[in-house]
């Protein structure tokens, strides 16, 4: 850099942490900060550690990436922290991280705003011990119907995920969902077309990047689908009629406005026969690793991602000498 | 597409991309991608090197939040840095340019002299020249396995084994076939009746792979008595043994045990290792072999690693010349056998009665077998938010078998965070047995369905 050539913009990226999707964190830490890298900036990546509030103060970097996934990267509470010691970062405020990433929350917020999510129950664990997990499957099945879906109410990359199709094999998902946390949610399994849709604003208004179609070789987008690469095939833009995809853009934009998100944020949906979509969570730090989709999207809409994360850190730090506006979250209006 | 953008492999523009998609690890423009343009080209054992759900969650086990119990990792904050700095400098200023040379292919002559110095601490008697140097006995385990094995050749291992060897086995197609052990390490009479039933059936056993010493991951090792009953049994059956032994040294109240080996040079392939005993980062370790054989090995490694690094055989040759490294071991031994009290005395005073392991009398690992109805892997994501790791039982199976057990290993954390350790897994296990209580038991197989994909092994800082 030349003398008077003005000075790259210093970013932290936050990425490890100590949930189970830390390996995750990592990869889309390592991703993003060589995009950013090459975008001009300079990077420093930094695990979530008892010396990281003292670094972030004493370097005061001019925009924090969090790129935590899980708990307490996707609950708000690292970003809390962030409004704390005053730092730009990318991303949504807290409050509506809280309500996003608490995917029973953010479906009931969604729902009331004319999307369709598919029906279910968020039930903890000392439900099943203090009524009799028999009597409660029972009455799941027996409401939601077959088949099913069960996940751990929050968490990502589909860990402690199980698709139920027989009534036998409900208590064993419940295990599996439990094992990940407290609180499991049951939903109905909608068959369809699995899509992920970004959505991004980097100050002109949320807008859509092109849906990408999902189609694991084993049928199921598990962890190992998800991370292996070769073992899933991604449409992007997905084929499908314009019409469909033109919905599928409007429910992601309209969860993310919804939900009071910011900055970039990652719809699941599926699409089922009749061409219904359905909404199935949102991600507010969506993976960002060399088998993600949002990279594949960022991709096929023409944009660059290290480019698309530079012009996001650009838009935090413009926001951040604006006055304070409230920060509310979950805030429609 | 850029010319940037295409792989290796890909087509150049104007031909058609195999079977008609649209190919490139970057997305490009879009359309149809499967992000690994070589999908349809890696060899059939390629197959099962995925992702992982359970890899992925060792992720955290290198965090110092989380006590790793997972960990294979020698504690090798004993070691002399002086003087192993000292020794090193003078390798570079007096012989520098040998070190940093290629060398032979079977290994440093002054080295292999060495090696049988150490050896003899077990009995054996052997000649520098039947010894082979390699990267570590992981890559003895390679190299032998690569001469031995076709695709389909059976290999039998103890239940359990040593990760690391089923990961080549596996590399290789073998087809492993485990065999019981108790409390004295292998059970003679499940050995002779498993080679009947190999043989009967018209398969090709290519070896015995065996850890006679403080097994890794059991903690168990082969009694006196059994030694020559076990070599007879493979002797008549005319199956070779590859006799892995890292840990022989690492006996906490004992002399160390006569090697397989020491009573049988022909039928025994004995692989050692400094890493251990020494440290592990030299890589350095060796096989030693019956003739023929040796000279296989020396032409496998040569088109592996032309030769073994010259730079760590000299480092580990003047380590043993210039310190007391015996002395040295005999300090780790008084170090692991205090870890190994704290394990023990944790898991008595603390685990469930239900659950039950053995007492190990060396080397780094405790098995733990659970309740029943239990089962390990499924309980490694509640272990992680519980802040404690270990390594899943299935993961020392072939063939899925281990879903009640886990490997604990003492070697590495202190005896408080040890005990802390044991503290947090029995949280793990009661809630999970709360959670079985609640939804039923016998839910062990289907419960782990979701989570039996993709490779399992820990990685190379947790083996």
């Amino acid at each position: 850099m030349g003398p008077g050539a003005p000075a790259a913009t210093r970013v932290v990226v936050l990425a490890g942490g100590l949930s189970h999707e830390r390996d995750v964190s990592l990869r889309s830490g390592r991703r993003v900060a060589e995009a950013l890298r090459e975008s001009g900036a300079e990077v420093e990546v930094r695990d979530m550690d008892a010396d990281l509030l003292r670094v972030l103060r004493d370097d005061r970097p001019d925009c924090v990436v969090p790129l935590l996934h899980g708990e307490t990267g996707e609950d708000g509470a690292v970003r809390e922290v962030l409004e704390l010691v005053g730092l730009p970062y990318v991303g949504s405020r807290p409050s509506a991280c809280r309500a996003a990433f608490d995917k029973p929350v953010a479906k009931a917020v969604v729902q009331r705003a004319g999307i369709h999510t598919p029906v279910g129950v968020t039930l903890p664990h000392e439900t099943f011990r203090e009524l009799g997990a028999a009597a409660v499957m029972e009455a799941i099945i027996a409401s939601v119907g077959l088949p099913l879906f069960v996940k751990p109410a929050r968490g990502g990359s589909a860990l402690g995920c199980t698709a139920v199709r027989e009534a036998s094999a409900l208590a064993s998902a419940m295990v599996g969902a439990f094992a990940y946390g407290d609180t499991a949610l049951v939903e109905r399994f909608v068959e369809g077309i699995e899509v992920a849709v970004p959505v991004v604003d980097t100050g002109a208004g949320a807008r859509a990047l092109p849906v990408v179609s999902i189609e694991p070789d084993g049928g199921v987008y598990d962890y190992t689908a998800r991370y292996t690469a070769g073992s899933t095939r991604f449409e992007v833009p997905a084929k499908l009629p314009d019409v469909l995809a033109a919905e599928c853009a409007r429910v992601a934009v309209l969860a993310h406005d919804t939900l009071g998100l910011r900055d970039l944020s990652r719809s699941d949906l599926i699409i089922d026969a009749d061409g219904t979509v359905w909404f199935l969570e949102v991600n507010v730090a969506p993976g960002l690793t060399e088998t993600s989709t949002v990279p594949l999207s960022v991709g096929a809409a023409g944009l660059d991602l290290g480019d698309l994360v530079a012009d996001l850190v650009r838009a935090a730090m413009v926001r951040s000498t604006q006055p304070a506006s409230p920060t509310t979250g979950a805030d429609p209006s | 597409m850029s010319e940037h953008d295409r792989g290796p492999s890909d087509p150049p523009p104007g031909r058609p991309a195999v079977r008609g998609r649209a190919h490139g690890n970057s997305p490009g423009p879009g359309g149809s991608t499967r992000l690994d343009s070589y999908v349809d080209r890696y060899a059939a054992r390629t197959q099962g090197m995925t992702a992982s759900e359970i890899r992925a969650l060792f992720s955290v086990a290198s965090r110092p939040e989380v006590v790793s119990l997972a960990g294979g990792m020698p504690n090798i904050s004993g070691l002399p840095l002086d003087v192993v700095g000292d020794a090193i400098a003078d390798l570079v200023s007096t012989r520098g340019t040998v070190a940093m040379q290629y060398g032979s292919g079977q290994g440093d002559p002054h080295l292999r002299d060495q090696i049988c110095d150490v050896m003899r601490l077990e009995g054996i008697e052997a000649h520098p020249d039947d010894v082979v140097v390699t990267v570590g006995s992981q890559q003895a385990v390679d190299l032998v396995t690569r001469i031995f094995c076709d695709p389909g050749d059976v290999v039998i291992c103890e239940a359990p084994s040593y990760v690391g060897a089923l990961g080549v086995f596996k590399a290789y197609e073998c087809d492993v076939v485990h065999v019981e052990m108790d409390e004295h390490g292998l059970v003679p009479s499940a050995l002779r009746e498993a080679i009947a039933t190999v043989q009967a059936a018209g398969r090709r056993i290519k070896f015995v792979y065996t850890i006679p010493n403080y097994h890794n991951p059991a903690g168990v090792t082969l009694s006196s008595e059994r030694r020559p009953e076990i070599l007879k049994i493979c002797r008549d059956a005319d199956v070779l043994v590859l006799e892995d032994n890292p840990y022989g040294l690492l006996g906490f109240d004992e002399e160390p045990y006569r090697a397989l080996r020491a009573d049988e040079a022909d039928g025994v392939i004995y692989l050692g290792s400094f890493s251990k005993t020494f440290a592990p980062g030299f890589r350095v370790g060796w096989a030693l072999a019956p003739h023929a054989v040796r000279e296989k090995l020396v032409l496998a490694q040569e088109s592996a690693t032309l030769c073994p690094p010259s730079f760590s055989q000299l480092a580990v040759s003047a380590y043993l010349e210039k310190h007391d490294w015996l002395g040295q071991v005999k300090q780790f031994r008084e170090m692991y056998r205090e870890r190994r009290d704290a394990m023990v005395g944790a898991l008595s005073d603390m685990m469930p009665a239900a659950a039950h392991w053995n007492v190990p009398t060396g080397g780094f690992y405790v098995w733990l077998t659970l309740p029943p109805g239990l089962d390990a892997k499924a309980m490694l994501p509640r272990a992680v938010t519980a802040r404690v790791a270990f390594v899943p039982g299935t993961a020392f199976f072939a063939d899925g078998f281990g879903s009640q057990s886990m490997r604990l290993s003492y070697c590495y954390p202190t005896p408080e965070r040890i005990r802390e350790g044991v503290r947090r897994l029995v949280g793990v296990i009661e809630e999970e047995l709360e959670l079985r209580a609640t939804f039923g038991t016998g839910l062990g197989e289907a419960a782990t369905l979701e989570l039996n994909r993709g490779y399992d092994g820990p990685t190379s800082d947790l083996t």
